[in-house]
């Protein structure tokens, strides 16, 4: 048991994850992102916090090419992070677990992840 | 491993039930953190700081910053108990977990209330 070089099961390089399981890490994945994301909504209030000058700043840095990038991919993983999460609580009163479920449920979970983020982007620019 | 059941976190049913509640929670709350970006983008510092002066968005972002921190350890605190295998690390690392994002809260309410109460410094 001490032994720390035994293979790991299933092995990651040679397992095809099923989509629920690709989902599942994606999930875990966005949420360390969008938590380690969070100092920047600390950064952006202090900013307001700050005064006018330092507001104007942010705008600046925002709505450059890479501010509007980070926001997008900090509205995708949100809102993906959002859809998964609403199917764990769907799971958690023991319904959606049969193959096909699985599989249309993901597909929706996506489709819905990618519109509301169109729609909210569209909002925001 | 005997679990203290008087310890939220450390029970492992009082951990799921508080990571459920938390999410349901930031599912309306999180509408407030969209429109604050939204403003960031399109409107001037004056709107900005009234909307953000206004109790009901200023009370709603309070509640926003400390569910998600919550939800935030609680996640964090998982991953470590899956992928640290050393306990004595996984230990620290939790504990600097609780405490970064008890920090970054308290950060954020202290910005928000200088907002409301000094219409920012």
């Amino acid at each position: 048991m001490s032994d720390r070089r035994r293979p790991l099961s299933p092995h990651l390089q040679v397992y095809r994850l099923p989509i629920t399981g690709l989902l599942s890490i994606s999930h875990r994945i966005t949420g360390v992102l969008l938590s380690l994301a969070l100092i920047s909504v600390v950064y952006v209030l202090a900013c307001i916090a700050l005064g006018d000058l330092s507001y104007q700043a942010l705008q600046q840095q925002m709505i450059s090419w890479l501010g509007k990038l980070i926001y997008v991919v900090f509205i995708y993983a949100l809102v993906f992070h959002l859809c998964h999460g609403l199917r764990h609580l769907i799971w958690d009163i023991g319904k959606g677990f049969n193959r096909n479920q699985l599989t249309r449920f993901s597909l929706y979970e996506l489709f819905a992840s990618v519109v509301l983020t169109i729609v909210w982007l569209s909002l925001s620019f | 491993m005997k679990l203290c059941p008087h310890h939220f976190f450390q029970s492992a049913t009082g951990h799921w039930k508080f990571q459920r509640i938390t999410a349901v929670l930031l599912v309306p709350l999180s509408g407030w953190l969209l429109v604050l970006f939204q403003l960031l983008f399109n409107a001037s510092y004056t709107d900005t700081l009234s909307w953000l002066s206004k109790p009901v968005n200023n009370i709603a972002l309070i509640l926003w910053m400390l569910t998600v921190c919550s939800h935030a350890i609680l996640g964090i605190q998982v991953v470590l108990e899956d992928y640290v295998s050393d306990v004595s690390w996984r230990s620290r690392l939790n504990i600097l977990n609780h405490v970064w994002f008890s920090l970054i809260a308290l950060s954020g309410l202290i910005c928000l209330q200088l907002v409301f109460w000094h219409g920012g410094l």
